[in-house]
């Protein structure tokens, strides 16, 4: 797959975009400026990159708690998310979901959800409406090691093989739900034995090569907008901090495992390339950084001086008119 | 008027919604012959037996434009899927802050009578009472489940139909022409002066013929079928109570935290129906046991006829003197 330098760069700014916006989350948390529940993505950039670079809006994902960085990837807009994670009426959700539950119908995201695995029979449904449009479009859906734990993932590959689903099931294997290893979880050993059983086409990448991710990807969206759905994409990484962002949550894992995987940063490794190849100078990593910080502040700003949701707000959005 | 069945008329309104708008899907671990020959396999789908998933494909649906029926056959499968109904479907709308509406129509069968034992046997609406965002639908008729159906598969909301199992047989007059029945909206099924009977679903057949028995007594007994649990018709139970002053609740589901202890609650806490009540209210519900197999057992674990007299014989004679 040859890759144009635009592509090269457009994949390499989502990135960073995605790592500054969490930096800045991961730096404010730790100051007290943000509360809640925050599940960082930082170490795993690539994956939502190199995968939503291949979906328009009308290509519907669904997202997991640790959800910000497919928001990005996906198109959404970084001050309506700075606003709902700190709770402001401006956000994506007038500030009732915070950073686990943002959602953007208008761009194909269908939401995070908290609840591991969850995700996974709601991007059935949105894999049945692609399949009855019949105009080519797919849907997709992020999980972890830790929701191949859970029945809702069985039954939604078993569903999905049986109906032919353009549904694109995207692994992020990080190796842990929270710090108990997927090597002690799941019996089936290697992830992708499971989609083999139900005789779901396949296949493991590296998730923190950004192009690797990417030229998978193509090949599995490719086959699932010809009806010859559904596919399974097992991304190896790595999440850098906490299973959520916390002074008492302890992290377990052991610290040269968490060494060895930063020195595999999806983007240190991507940016060396690129400029090795010349389609990035120095000069150009320096202004794009500093773009997207820009924006990211701006971003963060407006979460900041966006106003609170009158209490009474609670009473609407119960139900739908 | 033709009579035609509770479970034809709900097949009824679910092919005339699926004729109008072709973004409907109907969802079930059975096969729906009558719908998949007129509406195709694409729309009529039989699903794996996997109640979370389907439920939850629902949601995903709707999240993307289509409405859905999931006809998850009878209430105790659903607590198989209670992740995607509770954490999703009732939560899903508000959660996202209104920006997507999430229409489906659950169906599923409730209540005892059959000697199902318990698992098959359960009545759980008040459970779902407790999850704000769900709409809950108790059709007592053919005629009331064609038109709450019809509303249903028009509203913008997860809803949940309950219907007994007992009555899928159960003829009555159905018209011919379109019709709705919104929700919210009491039906007063037989109007009377001495006490307010509120019966749920199946119950109301029960306290009609109570009703019959009474009044060769002289009792005069007012019925009122709320229809749907939510949202409830509040204004309708709370003006028959004040011109009785004498409240019965009759509800198959369990007596502790149920629909019939909610009602007790907005009546006595209600200044001008408390003030108005003549007798302490009362309630008949099921006893507070899994429902047994042995049809003697079972008999006596649910409400029936005899029950609803005896109680409202009790709420007359214990009457203050005015």
């Amino acid at each position: 797959m040859v890759l144009d330098d635009q592509t090269l760069m457009d994949l390499y700014t989502t990135m960073l975009t995605i790592r500054r916006f969490e930096e800045r989350v991961v730096t404010e948390f730790y100051a007290g400026n943000i509360i809640g529940f925050i599940h960082s993505y930082i170490g795993q950039e690539a994956i939502a990159t190199g995968v939503c670079k291949h979906f328009g809006v009308k290509d519907r994902i669904v997202s997991h708690h640790r959800g910000h960085g497919h928001c990005i990837a996906k198109g959404a807009d970084m001050h309506k998310m700075m606003a709902e994670i700190h709770g402001k009426k401006t956000g994506y959700c007038k500030g009732k979901g915070g950073s686990m539950h943002i959602a953007d119908f208008s761009i194909g995201m269908l939401g995070a959800d908290g609840i591991v695995g969850a995700g996974l029979p709601i991007a059935c449904g949105a894999a049945i409406a692609a399949q009855l449009e019949g105009d080519g479009h797919v849907a997709a859906v992020f999980f972890g090691d830790g929701a191949c734990q859970e029945g809702e993932f069985h039954e939604a590959l078993n569903l999905a093989a049986i109906w032919k689903l353009p549904l694109l099931f995207v692994c992020e294997n990080n190796h842990y739900g929270v710090n108990t290893p997927a090597s002690y979880s799941l019996a089936a050993g290697e992830i992708v034995r499971m989609p083999e059983a139900y005789h779901i086409a396949n296949n493991q990448v590296h998730g923190n090569d950004v192009v690797a991710v990417l030229e998978a990807a193509a090949e599995a969206v490719e086959l699932l907008r010809r009806g010859e759905g559904p596919f399974f994409l097992e991304c190896e990484t790595y999440r850098w901090h906490k299973h959520y962002l916390s002074n008492e949550l302890e992290d377990l894992r052991p610290r040269e495992e968490l060494e060895a995987w930063a020195e595999r940063c999806p983007i240190a490794a991507f940016k060396a390339k690129l400029i090795a190849q010349n389609v990035l100078t120095c000069d150009d990593v320096e202004r794009i950084d500093r773009e997207v910080c820009a924006e990211v502040d701006e971003a963060y700003q407006f979460g900041v001086d966006s106003p609170y949701p009158d209490p009474e707000d609670a009473l609407e959005d119960v139900y739908s008119l | 008027m033709r009579e035609i069945t509770y479970d034809q008329a709900a097949t009824e309104a679910i092919q005339e919604e699926f004729r109008r708008n072709p973004k409907t899907v109907h969802l079930s671990t059975d096969l729906a012959a009558d719908l998949t020959d007129e509406f195709g396999a694409g729309r009529i789908r039989v699903t794996p037996i996997a109640e979370n998933n389907f439920v939850g494909a629902a949601v995903g649906l709707a999240g993307s434009g289509f409405r859905t029926v999931a006809n998850i056959r009878m209430a105790t499968f659903a607590f198989v899927a209670m992740d995607q109904l509770m954490n999703h479907a009732a939560k899903i709308t508000y959660m996202f802050g209104g920006q997507a509406t999430f229409p489906v129509l659950y169906r599923m069968t409730v209540g005892a009578g059959i000697s199902a034992a318990a698992e098959h046997s359960v009545t759980p609406y008040p459970m779902y009472m407790n999850a704000p965002g769900l709409k809950i639908i108790l059709p007592a008729t053919p005629y009331d489940v064609k038109g709450l159906l019809k509303t249903a598969l028009r509203d913008n909301n997860p809803v949940i139909s309950f219907e007994h199992v007992c009555l899928g047989g159960m003829k009555g007059e159905v018209p011919e022409e379109e019709y709705f029945i919104p929700f919210g909206q009491a039906c007063v099924r037989r109007e009377g002066a001495d006490v307010t009977v509120v019966a749920l679903a199946k119950m109301v057949h029960d306290a009609m013929d109570a009703a019959a028995e009474l009044a060769e007594e002289g009792v005069s007994v007012e019925v009122i079928d709320p229809r749907t649990l939510v949202p409830l018709d509040t204004r309708t139970i709370l003006d028959s109570v004040m011109k009785t002053g004498r409240l019965v609740v009759v509800d198959e589901a369990c007596q502790t935290c149920g629909a019939a202890a909610e009602i007790l609650a907005l009546v006595s806490s209600d200044r001008a129906a408390f003030s108005a009540l003549k007798a302490a209210p009362a309630r008949v519900c099921g006893l507070d046991v899994p429902i047994p197999f042995s049809p003697p057992m079972e008999r006596y674990a649910i409400p029936d006829k005899a029950k609803i007299v005896e109680a409202v014989r009790g709420v007359m004679r214990s009457s203050k003197p005015s």
